[in-house]
């Protein structure tokens, strides 16, 4: 059965909208960390996302996304009422969530939506919550007045100091481990290169640092392992291990290569999805 | 009596109508081309209706092999088919993939002098003429299907072949049968894994719509230990059926396994198959690329990867093994085929590892000579490396089909279940039930990876001891 999107909200015109499926069975078991796998028509792949938010009363759950390939730029293309073909979860292992004191939570880019979702569970359970965002400029933030709504402090930063500090969330970071001695966890979700910084700000520190892969998928059930990550010199498969690991163990550099395995026909498969569009319109 | 030499032995086996090879390799076309019916009753006339027919003791699922043959001599094709559906559900598929040369064809006794009896062509041939608008009036006897009665109602998880076989069974008594698959689509292997040439989509389509119209209901999307609990659904169903497969690859574990270009057989094969990548861009899921392509073990997938590769515009492909051609285990018409095709094999090669360029891109694989040692465990000689014999192969996709291990996600999310050493769910054999009393297990997930026919064999043994069950 297709999945309806309930509602619609454009977050960067054009770029990243959040989307309310109805989704019951997903909404009832799915905990913070957790992602789901879509397809959106019966021509499409199968797409990785994280599960921003969830309603079991409602029996919803809130995906947010950046187009970056014809996938999300489909998906980008429905509204409200229309549904999507396949959504499958929740998937992978879920947060490990304990009552223990101050966590840092660190969200960039798309990854702020999925970070929330974390800080969310850990402010839930008793935990105080520090929120560090950041993007290029004001305009690219996402989920400010979400987190605001439930953390104890959210710091922010922009590239271009168009709003709050002017510069990079891992400078927020370290200004704050330096002060503040009472936190037991940081939590990263962003683009790799934020990742694999926020994990060599926090070393020197020996703070807990947990980071949520973001691999190439196909099924999302571990049958393939073309998620497979090294982490601590070993093969780890990111759907059913993971998504979130050590970020002192991950090698980044290979998740940033394997990443790019697939880009000459990723923009190949963009490039014609655009020209038909604009030839039918 | 053995002294009496058998006229009919005389005769050679029907041959199977192919594809050219040269014409095959460029196209997802099914290569064998199925029997016609007077090939179909030629071959069907050199059965010798052996009063005890031990080609049905070399049949996992025990089908009436002498008595379907008997109804193709005659011409009685539906007959055929309904003897060949009181014991298998997929009697299509299993035809085109048993390895019958170690199964039913292997018991035969005109093999002992001669060729066997083509069984599985005209199992598949039976099946593949059956064409009739319900499929339950076949399956049950009526024309009416066997519908649900007192609201008894079964889950199975998974629909690979031992949950379908499974569902049949029980639909077929007149239970309700809900299947929750993870996948888009159902089918399992036969889906994502063996690849149209051997096994057209539409044959599994047309097995699955059969047990549609006896009442069998799909959930897609639906993974079991995530989105369904297997303690809930025991809770709701009369018996819950776990068939999830074995589905998690086994890896090399040597250097340089993780860069681009280097995939697991079952991604490659999700790939094309489930994701229809030999369609790509018209179908969104793109392949891994590869011009001079190595595939990494000898069974039946690491076949169906090799000749993918071949069909995906592959200009060289080899299969590398560290045992011989004698040791494959994959079936000898899939060798052949592959052989014909023009894959290549390079066997007592075993891989020390992968190297790659500077942007971690794969552009050669070291690899060693073996020979054959003593016999060990397993009853197969031990490949044993010699000495001094590395030698680079050029290549830029590495297939690696060395098989799967069980998938911890439904076991995970299911302490309950009992499970052996070796990490499978524990069952009683007879019975086929696990440690959670009225939840049955089969296949993969109970044997490690096997063939389909044992899968489904598992799938019918269980469906009978949960129809027994509910229905007394």
């Amino acid at each position: 059965m297709p999945t309806p999107i309930l509602s619609k909200e454009s977050l960067i015109p054009g770029k990243t909208s959040k989307l309310v499926l109805e989704a019951p069975q997903i909404a009832g078991k799915a905990r913070p960390g957790h992602f789901v796998i879509l397809r959106m028509n019966e021509k499409g792949e199968r797409i990785p996302l994280t599960i921003a938010d969830t309603d079991p009363e409602k029996g919803t759950i809130t995906i947010v996304y950046l187009v970056m390939g014809k996938s999300t730029a489909v998906l980008e293309s429905l509204n409200a009422g229309d549904a999507i073909l396949d959504v499958c979860g929740p998937l992978g292992r879920a947060t490990h969530i304990e009552k223990r004191g101050t966590v840092v939570c660190v969200g960039g880019g798309t990854g702020i939506a999925a970070m929330h979702h974390i800080a969310k569970g850990h402010s839930r359970i008793g935990n105080r919550v520090v929120g560090i965002i950041g993007a290029r400029s004001k305009d690219l933030l996402l989920f400010e007045k979400e987190l605001k709504s439930f953390v104890d402090e959210l710091l922010i930063s922009t590239d271009d100091g168009s709003y709050g500090h002017k510069g990079l969330v891992t400078e927020l970071l370290k200004d704050r481990l330096e002060k503040d001695r009472e936190v037991f966890e940081v939590v990263a979700v962003g683009p790799v290169p934020m990742m694999s910084a926020v994990a060599e700000t926090t070393r020197p520190f020996g703070v807990k640092t947990t980071v949520s892969l973001n691999p190439v998928m196909v099924d999302g059930i571990g049958m393939c392992g073309a998620c497979r990550v090294t982490v601590g010199g070993e093969t780890r498969f990111a759907c059913v291990d993971g998504p979130e690991f050590d970020g002192h163990q991950v090698d980044f550099a290979e998740l940033r290569r394997r990443l790019g395995a697939f880009r000459e026909q990723e923009t190949q498969s963009l490039e014609l999805w655009r020209c038909s569009c604009h030839g039918n319109k | 009596m053995e002294t009496n030499k058998p006229k009919k032995a005389a005769v050679p086996r029907t041959p199977m109508p192919c594809q050219p090879p040269e014409e095959r390799r460029h196209n997802f076309k099914e290569v064998a081309l199925g029997y016609t019916r007077e090939m179909a009753m030629t071959e069907a006339g050199r059965c010798m209706q052996c009063k005890k027919p031990l080609c049905v003791s070399g049949c996992p699922v025990e089908v009436p092999i002498r008595d379907f043959i008997r109804e193709i001599q005659t011409g009685n094709l539906d007959a055929a088919y309904r003897i060949i559906k009181t014991t298998n559900s997929l009697p299509a598929v299993c035809g085109r993939v048993c390895p019958q040369e170690r199964q039913c064809e292997s018991k035969c006794i005109l093999g002992k002098k001669g060729e066997a009896v083509a069984i599985g062509r005209l199992e598949r041939f039976v099946a593949d003429s059956y064409i009739a608008s319900t499929a339950c009036e076949q399956v049950t006897g009526t024309n009416a299907c066997a519908m649900p009665a007192g609201g008894r109602k079964v889950a199975c998880i998974g629909s690979g072949p031992s949950s379908l076989t499974c569902a049949g069974v029980c639909a077929t008594a007149g239970i309700k049968v809900d299947v929750f698959e993870a996948l888009h689509e159902p089918g399992g292997v036969l889906i994502y894994g063996i690849p149209a040439f051997r096994l057209p989509k539409g044959v599994v389509a047309t097995e699955v719509n059969g047990l549609r119209q006896t009442g069998v209901d799909f959930h897609l999307n639906h993974v079991g230990g995530r989105t369904v609990d297997v303690a809930e659904l025991a809770r709701e169903y009369d018996a819950v059926f776990i068939g999830v497969g074995a589905g998690l690859p086994i890896f090399l574990g040597v250097p340089g396994e993780n860069l681009v270009g280097v995939l697991s057989a079952n991604e490659y094969l999700t790939r094309v198959n489930l994701g229809r990548a030999y369609d790509f861009p018209n179908y969104d899921t793109p392949a891994a690329p590869g011009k001079r392509v190595t595939v990494f073990g000898a069974g039946n997938v690491a076949m169906d990867a090799a000749r993918t590769a071949l069909r995906m515009g592959a200009d060289e492909v080899h299969v590398v093994y560290r045992r011989t051609r004698a040791e494959m285990p994959a079936r000898v018409e899939e060798v052949e085929h592959a052989e014909e095709e023009g894959v290549q094999f390079d066997i007592l090669s075993a891989p020390l590892h992968f190297n790659g360029d500077e942007n971690m891109r794969l552009k050669s694989v070291t690899l060693q000579k073996m020979q054959l040692g003593e016999p060990d465990a397993s009853g197969r000689r031990r490949p044993l490396p010699i000495p001094g014999s590395e030698y680079e192969m050029a290549t830029d996709l590495a297939i690696v089909a060395l098989g799967t291990r069980s998938n911890p996600i439904l076991l995970q999310a299911t302490p309950e279940l009992k499970l052996n050493k070796r990490g499978y769910i524990e069952i009683n054999e007879e019975t086929g039930e696990t440690s959670m009393p009225g939840v049955f297990a089969g296949g993969d997930i109970v044997t490690g990876s096997a063939t389909v026919i044992l899968a489904m064999g598992a799938g019918r043994r269980a469906g009978q001891t949960m129809v027994k069950r509910i229905l007394g």
